[in-house]
């Protein structure tokens, strides 16, 4: 019964034996303590060295595998994927995500997580090296005081990651363009930044496109600095020839924004963090300098206005002043017929100082301002007139002029869009009054006028018998008087008639007596004194013997 | 009954190194000088106190990545138990087959019956005493196949080694999972195989 080692051992060697036992069993016992103690050490470090657990959620788990992949922030494994579920309604996949410990800035409400995989774009390629070794996930530490355990995740890198330093600045535009996230921007044709996201405007009526400027280059974005779209190629056909204008052959592909101040902008502040600006469409645009807020208005018109586009120019004195955004027929129950609605926009500020020295009258500027501006130009006979810009193709445009000679309209200030009244075209004024000529000639008593003409013809044709049977004997007989008196006068012309003989005779006559008047003065010539003292020989000159010749004259006075 | 009789009924004892008989009153063999002793000294406690301790140890050995590895830039790494998995999955299923046997049924055929043999001695229960035994020098046979672990993850660990091709290294998981083999193998020699037919001696006494 009692027959086992411990009693032998007790009854043989005593006591002492017994206590080693003991001091024995409790050193084996250490063995299992230490080893719980380890175990639990484990334990503690590794519920210390946790970190953060969050959630993550994708479009697609695409090369996402639970206890695999890890969540890298510069390279540096910072957690690792332990869980990949779908969401309840199934549409994304949401990545469950065990953060080291120390890494709780992942954890701020603007901390970004997106899939690192191979991509190829037109601005690059990125993840050559998830290739081979698969994806893993991005991560970007946020800088907000909030945390949060939940995170949508980005479908593509951020463009901008922690810690770089620079500036963000709002874009609006009409539409994105050709523009994408990571677009370059351009500073003098020097990339200084990219597009870092886009998103529709609240009601849908522009895109906002956030830009990120990297330092240093931030300080060059003023406040009056110009944004415009450089994408693609801008090739414009001009007087002075073909131009061509691009910023890169990358903004070529993806797209590009650039921006620069204007040149009479010289005491520009560099612009504040999160400024907005307006995104052009291209250089022209933006280096024009600014329209100022544009106003609707509308014009109805009574006549058809084939070639009037949207985008025709509307002109103020030959000023283009806005352009045409829509043409629209409407139906006016009280004359039945169909006007047409053209609205358009207008841009006061592109009048220039005239707006100004205008504004300057009636007050500050303000909508209310613009309106009055309106009705005073309106009461002083401003209308809206459809005229011919292209006689070949017919385009139409908008013109406003001064027409003293318009009818006076009630111009209601009150209503939105501002209705500015219109007057026919030009062209159709020249139709009316063509018209009114037809008229006119319609009503000319053509049929009595034709009675009369008639009358005076039948009566112009008997004169002409009157004057064939009685004038023109008697003209007749008056020529022929007249030819026998011609025929007398020849006769006495003849060369052996005595009158002719006689006048030959005189003529004679009269030709000697101018020579001796020659030889009187040639001799008077030679001899002035004669005058006083009379000729020295005392003889008469030659000439003056009777019945000399001119041969004899020539010959006679030799000294 | 016709059992021969049992040694501490003639007062002798057994060295346990040389196999010597003496009697039970020597501390030394007279022939190797080995301590004697009737049983294997302090052999329910120092069990016990193994068994626990691969126990506790077997949780982290399981818990914890045994093999890390690294195939062109993308690292992984596995517990003895998503091994199995991954390669049952890979459709090897005899490989998976042959480490989940190794990895896990051994150590806990180990556990297992070490602790019934331990608590059945405890209670001195006369139950199944042949198959007991039996099952003892089954997992004293079976012990050491577990290494077969260890050995594997020394091996690749050592063999595959091609830089940024891929690399294998042993994690600390697999130091747990040996210490376990070894610990459970270490309980399995503690214990006294003798002490389970001793209860048959004190029953016949008692009867």
């Amino acid at each position: 019964m009692t027959d086992t080692p411990e009693h032998n051992a007790a009854s043989s060697a005593g006591h002492p034996e017994i206590r080693q036992r003991r001091v024995r069993i409790s050193l084996i016992w250490l063995v299992p303590i230490v080893a719980a103690l380890v175990g639990l050490s484990m334990v503690v470090q590794s519920w210390l060295s946790a970190g953060p657990q969050i959630t993550v959620s994708f479009e697609t788990a695409e090369g996402l595998e639970a206890n695999k992949t890890e969540v890298k922030y510069k390279n540096v494994v910072i957690g690792r994927v332990t869980g990949i579920n779908l969401t309840e309604d199934q549409t994304r996949v949401v990545a469950t995500i065990d953060l080291d410990q120390g890494t709780e800035p992942f954890t701020r409400e603007d901390a970004h997580f997106w899939v690192v995989r191979p991509r190829i774009g037109a601005s690059g390629v990125s993840g050559i090296g998830t290739l081979l070794s698969g994806a893993y996930i991005g991560a970007d530490p946020g800088q907000a005081t909030e945390t949060r355990r939940e995170f949508l995740g980005l479908e593509a890198p951020p463009a901008v990651t922690f810690g770089v330093e620079g500036k963000r600045f709002t874009l609006r535009t009409g539409d994105l363009g050709s523009l994408g996230i990571g677009s370059p921007l351009y500073f003098r044709r020097i990339p200084v930044g990219q597009v870092v996201s886009y998103t529709l405007t609240g009601d849908g009526k522009g895109v906002e496109v956030q830009v990120f400027v990297n330092a240093p280059y931030d300080e060059f974005v003023t406040d009056d600095t110009r944004f415009w779209n450089a994408s693609g190629v801008d090739v414009s056909v001009a007087a002075d020839g073909l131009k061509v204008n691009t910023e890169s052959l990358s903004a070529i592909l993806a797209g590009g924004i650039a921006f620069r101040a204007p040149n009479y902008s010289p005491n520009a502040m560099s612009a504040e963090e999160g400024r907005e600006f307006t995104l052009y469409n291209n250089v022209r645009q933006a280096m024009a300098p600014s329209d100022g807020p544009p106003h609707f208005v509308q014009m109805r018109f009574d006549q058809t206005l084939r070639g009037l586009n949207v985008d025709a120019p509307v002109e103020f004195l030959g000023v283009p002043i806005g352009q045409v955004v829509s043409v629209k027929l409407d139906y006016d129950e009280q004359s039945q017929s169909f006007p047409v609605v053209v609205g358009a926009v207008v841009y006061p500020n592109r009048l220039g100082d005239a707006y100004d020295k205008l504004l300057e009258r009636l007050g500050s500027d303000s909508e209310q301002d613009t309106v009055r501006l309106f009705q005073l130009l309106v009461e002083r006979g401003l209308r809206a007139q459809a005229k011919t810009g292209n006689l070949l193709t017919g385009q139409l445009y908008i013109s406003l002029d001064f027409d003293r000679k318009a009818p006076a309209v009630v111009f209601d200030a009150n209503a939105r869009p501002l209705t500015i009244p219109t007057i026919a075209g030009r062209f159709d004024k020249l139709q009316d009054q063509l018209q009114e000529i037809v008229d006119k000639l319609s009503r000319l008593p053509i049929e009595s006028l034709v009675d009369n003409l008639d009358g005076s013809l039948s009566e112009l044709r008997s004169t002409l018998k009157q004057v064939n049977a009685d004038v023109l004997p008697q003209l007749q007989r008056t020529l022929e008087q007249s030819e026998q008196t011609l025929q007398n006068a020849n006769q006495s012309l003849a060369p052996d008639s005595p009158e002719r003989q006689e006048l030959g005779d005189t003529l004679r006559e009269v030709q000697r007596a101018v020579r001796s008047v020659r030889v009187l003065s040639d001799y008077l010539g030679r001899h002035p004194e004669a005058l006083l003292r009379g000729r020295n020989d005392g003889a008469a000159p030659g000439s003056f013997e009777g019945g000399a010749t001119s041969r004899e004259l020539n010959s006679e006075p030799q000294p | 009954m016709s059992s021969p009789p049992f040694a501490s009924e003639l007062d002798l004892q057994l060295c346990h190194d040389c196999g010597q008989v003496c009697q039970s009153g020597a501390i030394e063999c007279p022939r190797c000088d080995a301590l004697l002793h009737h049983r294997k000294p302090d052999s329910l406690a120092r069990t016990w106190a193994l068994l626990i301790t691969a126990l506790i140890l077997y949780v982290p050995a399981n818990l914890l990545p045994v093999m890390y590895t690294d195939m062109f830039g993308s690292g992984s790494e596995n517990t003895i138990l998503s091994g199995v998995i991954e390669f049952w999955r890979d459709g090897s299923w005899d490989i998976a087959v042959i480490i989940f046997i190794a990895s896990v049924v051994v150590p806990c055929a180990k556990f297992l019956v070490l602790g019934v043999l331990l608590v059945t001695v405890q209670r001195r229960s006369r139950w199944a005493m042949r198959e007991r035994a039996r099952l003892y020098r089954f997992i004293e046979t079976i012990g050491y196949w577990s290494m077969l672990d260890v050995l594997v993850v020394a091996l690749v660990a050592a063999l595959v080694q091609f830089r940024a091709l891929s690399t294998i290294e042993p994690r600390l998981g697999i130091l747990f999972f040996g210490l376990v083999v070894v610990l459970t193998m270490i309980a399995a020699m503690t214990f006294d195989p003798r002490l389970i037919w001793d209860a048959e001696i004190n029953d016949d006494r008692h009867a």
